[in-house]
Order: C-alpha cells, then sequence, then structure tokens
C-alpha cells in the first residue's frame, strides 16, 4: 500500500493525521456548508451581517416549506422525475442489446461501429443544438418531456454502449459459444445467459445515469421553452430570479435540487463507483 | 447468423444516427447559412468563419478556452494529492472518501449557484476572509481578469472530486510486490511515487486527463449560472457564446452559432482521435 499506511507511523504522526482528516473536509466542504447554515437560517441574519455565526432563529423547516409554497420546485422535482427515470430505462435497455451485438459477434463492422458509438459521446453539445432542436421543432417534440427524454436517451446510449461492451468483452465466452452450439436461439442467449451476468453493469449504469441526466441543464434550456416543464435544475436558476436577495430561499431551493443524486450516491456507492471507474485500474 | 448482430444493433444504431451522428453533418452543413431558425437560409459560404476572423468576443472566448484546458489539468495532479492523503486505513476513512467525493455529485448548476454565493464579496466567504484581513473584498464575478478564475476554481472543485476517486481505484490496484522491492532498494516518498506508484496508475491518468479535457471543453453550466458570459464577454467561452449567438435575446443567428459550435468541434475531435487511437491499439493487443 502506497502511502506506507500511517499505523506504522508513530504515534504523534498517527494522532495528527487523526486530528487533520476532519479540518481538511471541512476546509474542502466549506463552500457547501455555508450555503447550507444559510438555508437553515432567517433572511434577516444575512442582511444583518449574520452568515457564519449561530443562526438567531433555526428555521430549517419553514425555510424548505417557503420554497415549496412559494414556487413550483414540486413542478420541477417532478419533472427531472419524469425525465430521468424513462432516459435511464431506454439507454440502459438499448445498450444491452448493441453491447451484446458488439462484443459477442465477430463481424467486420463491429470495432469501427464501436468506435462511433464511443467517438459521439464525446462531442460537444453545442454542434448538436441547431440541428436537434430543429428536428425537435419539426416532429412536435419541441418542449415537451418526450422529447427531452428521446434526445437524452439516444446521446447517453453512446457511453453506455462503450460502457456495456467493454463489460461483456469480459464475459466468458465459451458460455455463450456453447448454448450456440446446443441450438439455443439468440435471443434465449441473451435472456437467459448474458442479462443475468450483466446485472452489475446494469446497476452501475443506472445510477450513472441517473445523476448525469438529473444534472442537466444545457438541454433542458435548449429544448423546453415554458415554465412547467423545467426540470429542477433549470427551475432552481428561474427561481434564482424570483427570489431576488432571498438568499436562505435560494439556498435551500438548491441544496433540493442536489439531494436527489446524492442520495443515489449513498445508496448505490459501490455500483457508482465502480462504473465512474471503469478501465482506471486495469493494466 | 450474420444477421443477428444487425437486429441487436438496430434500434440503438436509429438512435443515435438521427440525435447525434446526423446532427454534427448538419451543423457542419448550416454554417454556411445565414440562418434565423424560421426563415429561409441564405448560402453564404464561408462568411460566417470569415466574420468570426474579426469577431473580438470569439477570440476572447477561445482564449478562455486554452486558459480552462490549462488550468482544469490542475485536477489531475490535485486529484491524486487528495487520494494519496485518503489511502489510509483508519477508522471512518470511507466515509471520509465518499464525503470528498460529494462535490461530483451535485449538479453544475448548484456548484455555479454555491459559488456565486461563497464569492460575494458582502457577505460571502470570500468577502469576510478578506474583510478579516483587513483588506477590500475584490468581487470575483464582477472583475474581468479575475472572473475567468473565479468560474474555473468552482468547476476545479468537482473535478478534483473525480480525479481523486480515479486514483484512488487506481492505487487500491498498486501491486504491493512492486512496492516492497522498492522499499529494499530504498527508494522512499517522492522517489517511490515518481518511479514505482505513478507508472503503475497510468490508466488512472489517462482517465482523467480525457475526462478533465472533455470537462474543460464542455464548460457551459458554470458560465450560464454565475456570469453569463459577462462582464462585456470576458468570461465567455466557445460553448456559451454559441448558445449566446444562436438562442438568446442576443439574437438567433442559427448560421453564425453553428460555425462557433463547429470550430469547437474540430478541437475536440483532436483529443477524440487521440482517444480512439489508444483504444485501437488495445483492441489489437
Amino acid at each position: 500500500m502506497f502511502p506506507r499506511p500511517i499505523e506504522h507511523a508513530s504515534p504523534a504522526v498517527r494522532t495528527g493525521y487523526q486530528i487533520f482528516l476532519p479540518i481538511a473536509l471541512l476546509i474542502w466542504l466549506l463552500p457547501l456548508l455555508a450555503i447550507f447554515m444559510t438555508s437553515i437560517r432567517p433572511g434577516g441574519d444575512i442582511n444583518a451581517g449574520n452568515v457564519f455565526g449561530w443562526p438567531s432563529n433555526w428555521q430549517m423547516i419553514e425555510n424548505y416549506a417557503a420554497v415549496f409554497q412559494q414556487s413550483k420546485a414540486m413542478t420541477y422535482l417532478w419533472n427531472s422525475v419524469k425525465i430521468t427515470l424513462p432516459t435511464m430505462i431506454i439507454a440502459v435497455g438499448l445498450s444491452c442489446l448493441t453491447g451484446y451485438a458488439l462484443s459477442a459477434y465477430r463481424f467486420r463492422w463491429a470495432v469501427p461501429l464501436f468506435f462511433v458509438f464511443v467517438a459521439g459521446n464525446f462531442v460537444p453539445f453545442q454542434i448538436l443544438m441547431v440541428p436537434v432542436r430543429e428536428f425537435s421543432v419539426k416532429t412536435g417534440l419541441y418542449d415537451t418531456i418526450t422529447g427531452l427524454v428521446l434526445f437524452h436517451a439516444a446521446f447517453q446510449t453512446g457511453f453506455c454502449t462503450l460502457f456495456m461492451r467493454n463489460f461483456m468483452k469480459a464475459l466468458p465466452f465459451e458460455l455463450i459459444e456453447s448454448a450456440r452450439i446446443e441450438g439455443v436461439s439468440e435471443l434465449k442467449i441473451f435472456w437467459h445467459i448474458v442479462l443475468p451476468l450483466v446485472r452489475p453493469a446494469i446497476a452501475a449504469l443506472s445510477v450513472l445515469i441517473f445523476t448525469f441526466i438529473w444534472n442537466d441543464y444545457f438541454w433542458a434550456v435548449v429544448l423546453i421553452n415554458g415554465d412547467d416543464l423545467l426540470p429542477v435544475t433549470a427551475g432552481v436558476r428561474s427561481l434564482n430570479g424570483q427570489f431576488v436577495n432571498q438568499w436562505h430561499l435560494v439556498s435551500a431551493a438548491s441544496l433540493l435540487a442536489a439531494m436527489p443524486p446524492v442520495l443515489m450516491f449513498f445508496a448505490m456507492q459501490k455500483h457508482f463507483i465502480a462504473g465512474l471507474t471503469l478501465g482506471a485500474s486495469k493494466g | 447468423m450474420a444477421l443477428s448482430p444487425w437486429l441487436f444493433l438496430l434500434p440503438g444504431i436509429l438512435f443515435f444516427a438521427v440525435y447525434v451522428i446526423a446532427p454534427i453533418f448538419q451543423s457542419i452543413w448550416i454554417s454556411f447559412y445565414e440562418w434565423d431558425g424560421l426563415g429561409e437560409k441564405y448560402w453564404i459560404g464561408l462568411d460566417n468563419y470569415r466574420e468570426l476572423l474579426d469577431d473580438d468576443r470569439f477570440y476572447t472566448s477561445l482564449k478562455n478556452n486554452v486558459i480552462w484546458l490549462i488550468l482544469y489539468m490542475l485536477a489531475v495532479p490535485l486529484g491524486l494529492a487528495i487520494a494519496l492523503f485518503l489511502n489510509q486505513t483508519v477508522t471512518g476513512i470511507r466515509l471520509y472518501k465518499s464525503l470528498f467525493f460529494f462535490p461530483f455529485v451535485i449538479s453544475q448548476v448548484v456548484v455555479g449557484l454555491i459559488f456565486t454565493w461563497f464569492y460575494n464579496p458582502s457577505f460571502g466567504i470570500v468577502g469576510k476572509l478578506w474583510t478579516f484581513f483587513g483588506a477590500t473584498p475584490p468581487a470575483i464575478l464582477a472583475d474581468e481578469t479575475l472572473v475567468t478564475y473565479g468560474i474555473i476554481a468552482a468547476g476545479l472543485w468537482p473535478q478534483i472530486a473525480y480525479c481523486m476517486i480515479l486514483y484512488l481505484t487506481g492505487l487500491n490496484n498498486v501491486s504491493p510486490d512492486q512496492i516492497e522491492a522498492g522499499r529494499l532498494d530504498n527508494a522512499r516518498g517522492w522517489k517511490m511515487l515518481w518511479y514505482i506508484i505513478i507508472p503503475q496508475l497510468k490508466p488512472a491518468t489517462f482517465i482523467a486527463i480525457v475526462v478533465t479535457v472533455i470537462g474543460a471543453l464542455r464548460s457551459f453550466d458554470l458560465i450560464a449560472i454565475m456570469t453569463q458570459g459577462g462582464p462585456y464577454g470576458s468570461s465567455n467561452v466557445l460553448a456559451y457564446y454559441m448558445y449566446e449567438t444562436a438562442l438568446s435575446e442576443y439574437g438567433y443567428r442559427m448560421g453564425y452559432g453553428s460555425a462557433i459550435a463547429t470550430v469547437l468541434f474540430l478541437i475536440m475531435v483532436v483529443y477524440i482521435s487521440y482517444f480512439l487511437w489508444r483504444m485501437y491499439q488495445d483492441e489489437k493487443s
């Protein structure tokens, strides 16, 4: 292990490390703590210059309730759910199919097609913006949740295919081969042999896509026009205009928007990190 | 048998072609037109690109993109430093690692709002800190020379967390034998890190660089939230400038916007090609 495990160090170093660890964390998360403290104090505190001190009045519940009462926060959150979950299901589902095709068959187009998916996944959003918007307007998908979901799902298919194909490539190929020799149909092989084996990849991808899509801002602004269909990221932005100088409410709304991916991360941490660090350790 | 891979591929390819591949070419095509997004398109050849060459805002954005690319790279060594700091087995370290990773999970919109508040000269932390030392706090986001650095610092926060998690995974897989062998050869500290650990972290470093470059060139959310490119366009980057020209109150110049997007795309193509080339080498072996 590197660096040398701290247990082997002198007691002074060990204690020093134990003390410094929480201090470092505190500094690292200072911006977040500041906004949390702001979200639970009365607005008057900030104007009075009390930003870091003890809140003059603890009003966590009041502030967060006020966000829901005075804004469309609930609508925005629900829109985010309606955008995120279907995207996750479509993108992960499609990539199970593409990943299987690109890993379990040897045909001339397998590698070039795989590279197209990988390359497409890296392009800047702006090169897609004008045509995707025009396409959505023409097909009546502009300013609809369906339109946003379809785009997100298509774009994420690139990343998901990269992930799935590499994951499936590492599966025991003999298993598929012998099933084929037995005469099992391709669809049955996929359904009964491959899918159960890629469950960890499905879990990892699902949490990643959930986070990516929940946190999207750009496409929501480009493909949604009205106020009623905005996801919570864009919603928080417009709340920022509505709650001018009411920093306690802006802070509370921001933390609300940030919450779902955070909870997802803590609940599925192992899968999340496995997904994010795919390829970071293989030689 | 020859048909079955295509059946599995069909839905994915169709989707990807309509929404990702075709639009790339359409954008390049539109960049040769003057178009307001609604009416007729007028073919103007290379005029949009000629206009770019004389556009100060374009150069400012391009310059800022370069600054982003360079400074964003700090996320890689800083992520490694935090990973080395946290790669211990004391009680509660798992929770510490998760909490250090926290900023990456938060939406960039929220990061932008947090840092706008953080930088506020009258009641943000920066303001308080400067006042504490008796200095006049700088209005970072209103200062043409400081603003880009302020936004990059905000962007580094989640990016460092991302690199950190990549390196923590990498460090987990460093071979203990080689470390032992290194220790026997009296390699320690920096020497050990440089000659034995970092070479083994190469896959993590590669991914960290790739995601950081892409993150730097994709920077949009933070700028949209924190400054909208201001003051006077001084914090603009290509991604935001493109959006501003094509889809905001500044007008609907789809053709000109597409030309900016094409430039950004060409910069990205350099990195994509390098990445694909690396992957191709892996595939062959």
